[in-house]
């Protein structure tokens, strides 16, 4: 089981210091609002930023020294730009993610393309395997990079905002999936509810800084949420399931224009 | 909620291309087989219509013949041998040099209006190239070696100055790519007037027109050793790099996170494909958009994965400079036309096409 630890981890002046521990099998979430540094932060976990001060370690070894074949042989993500003008199909694009685990020069083997054939099965995309990828919609592109991010095999996986142009089915049902496949995850969150349900813990940050951490119970309450997102809203535990759940006051909230959703 | 409107930009449109375009390339063997096939006995068939025509028409039982080594000397014999058979191999030889380099081009840059003419490659290959050419740096027999030498130097050059142009602010855009393309070939390409015209040469004209657009007149057994040899490597290595490649696919940052240090791999290709597109100039002057359009008819046949993508790609650059090349000796016979007049006039629609075909959203 792995775990990840940021001692003072700092990124120009967007990301601050910040300290962050991610246990053995825990999944933990950033929220904070736009601007506030989930990104940045989760670039310089996953490599494609060098932080400017501080450590990422992913059991005690420097993340950002290992170098891009032996990181990725450990930690997948979802990036950001996946946009490609060129037509892989979905199918090819998600066997990409065995890359890691070989040569460059090694094709894919049988075992490749049933693991490929697996992850595509995971998220639901079976029947648009042999579609071009750029066809596809916003949501079917994410869940094919999750398929993609399965196969990498990681022990740390590392999301950014995995929900985002998925119905709301498939937020739950990709969420569901991160928690089930037993690696140590961290992941920005913008839905406020998601974070709660999914999460072990929550980490919030403001303008590249750790404001609090804890609990979703500890972490989500009225006055952080008007603190850090400038928003009025109750939280109460879940009918069913007792997970905080946050509502918000519509009507003028507190002079500012933001909102969460 | 930054990140939802910069991803929102992109998503649900499906591309307006020909109904080929949205069909994924089928993944079976056969379907590669045929069009690997199909693509052999095209350059066949191009290849004996090039032995057998121009402004000595020759039956294609003689050409046979003088090719199965079954016709006694002959002024036909000579001619297919000697004059049109080294001619017809250079056309294969940087046809498919060039489909490839484009190919891989188009990889790196993450853009498909990549091609070692647009971007200037070849013309920096030309100005090396000339400039060894006036200085007769190695004179005699060494010039073999001291003109590609010249002329990797030159495509290197402009490929890092129009890369280095295009990618300034850490982001590179399509249009800054092409236009620092284009803005580069200019240069270099008046730069190779210029050095043919200040050494006085007193055929300075056409020897400029030839670097400028390219030729396969020079084509002789001796000077196909090199092309080939490099070709041969350089298929062979690129090969291997299918994986690589296809990471860049996905984009700088798509790339990194599945493993591959992008600024080293580039750096490395780099120097590969400038190595590969000089050596082609060298023999060939700069012949313009085969990497451009090959590579993107052998996409829409079988797919964007290298492996597969590159041998076609290969064949369809060979067969494309075989034909415009018999095009240039052919339709104002006896005058030879530079090759790249003709693939120019192809090549240049075909590239307006490919911009505007752009879905919307997608970058230049």
């Amino acid at each position: 089981m792995t775990e990840l630890r940021l001692h003072g981890l700092s990124y120009e002046d967007r990301l601050r210091s910040v300290d962050l521990t991610v246990g053995p099998g825990e999944t933990v979430g950033l929220i904070g609002p736009n601007g506030s540094g989930k990104t940045t932060l989760l670039r310089c976990v996953y490599g494609t930023l060098a932080p400017t001060a501080g450590r990422a370690t992913l059991d005690g070894d420097d993340l950002h020294a290992l170098g891009p074949k032996a990181r990725a042989r450990r930690v997948a993500t979802v990036p950001q730009d996946s946009a490609t003008e060129f037509e892989l199909t979905v199918r090819e694009l998600v066997a990409l993610g065995r890359s890691p685990h070989k040569r460059f020069w090694e094709g894919d083997t049988g075992a490749d393309r049933e693991r490929a054939g697996a992850a595509l099965a995971r998220v639901g995309l079976t029947e648009l395997a042999d579609r071009a990828y750029p066809t596809l919609s916003g949501g079917e592109r994410q869940r094919a990079l999750v398929a993609r991010a399965l196969v990498q095999d990681p022990a740390l996986l590392v999301l950014d905002e995995p929900t985002n142009h998925l119905d709301i089915r498939h937020q739950l049902d990709v969420l569901r999936l991160v928690r089930e496949l037993g690696t140590t995850n961290l992941l920005a969150l913008h839905d406020l509810n998601l974070a709660g349900a999914y999460c072990d813990r929550l980490y919030v940050l403001e303008q590249g800084r750790v404001v609090t951490g804890g609990t979703p119970a500890e972490v989500l309450t009225p006055a952080l949420l008007d603190a850090v997102y400038g928003v009025d809203a109750e939280v109460i535990p879940h009918p069913r399931t007792g997970s905080p759940t946050v509502v918000y006051l519509h009507g003028p909230a507190v002079g500012q224009k933001l909102s969460t959703m | 909620m930054t990140a939802v409107l910069e991803r929102s930009g992109t998503p649900e449109h499906t591309p307006e291309g020909t109904s080929a375009e949205k069909r994924a390339p089928a993944a079976g063997t056969s379907r590669y087989v045929l069009v690997v096939a199909g693509l052999v006995l095209a350059l066949a068939l191009a290849g004996l219509a090039s032995l057998a025509l121009g402004s000595v028409r020759i039956p294609p039982g003689q050409v046979l013949d003088a090719l199965t080594g079954r016709a006694g000397p002959s002024p036909y014999r000579t001619i297919v041998l000697d004059v049109r058979l080294p001619r017809v191999l250079l056309g294969v030889v940087v046809g498919a040099g060039l489909a490839v380099v484009g190919a891989v081009l188009q990889a790196l840059v993450n853009n498909r209006l990549a091609d070692p003419f647009l971007l200037g490659i070849s013309s920096g290959a030309s100005a090396g190239a000339v400039l060894v050419l006036v200085l007769g740096v190695g004179g005699g027999v060494t010039t073999t070696i001291a003109l590609p030498g010249g002329a990797f130097a030159g495509a290197l050059l402009a490929l890092v100055l129009v890369y280095g142009l295009a990618r300034r602010g850490g982001t590179m855009t399509g249009p800054r790519l092409v236009l620092a393309g284009v803005a580069v070939s200019y240069i270099l390409s008046a730069l190779t007037t210029l050095i043919l015209a200040a050494a006085g040469r007193p055929e300075h004209f056409r020897e400029a027109l030839y670097w400028s657009l390219g030729g396969l007149g020079s084509a002789r057994w001796d000077t196909l050793v090199l092309p080939v040899t490099v070709l041969a490597l350089g298929i062979g290595l690129l090969l291997t790099l299918s994986r690589p490649l296809d990471l860049l696919l996905v984009g700088e940052e798509g790339a990194t996170v599945l493993g591959l240090d992008t600024a080293r791999f580039r750096a490395a290709v780099f120097v590969l494909v400038s190595l590969v597109t000089a050596v082609m100039v060298a023999a060939s002057g700069a012949v313009g958009f085969i990497g451009l359009m090959a590579p993107h008819a052998a996409r829409l046949a079988v797919g964007a994965p290298h492996r597969r993508l590159l041998p076609v790609a290969a064949l369809g650059g060979a067969v494309a400079l075989v034909l415009a090349d018999l095009a240039a000796r052919t339709v104002t016979a006896p005058q030879d036309l530079p090759v790249g007049v003709l693939t120019a006039l192809i090549g240049g629609p075909f590239f307006l096409w490919l911009m505007r075909r752009r879905p919307e959203g997608t970058p230049l």
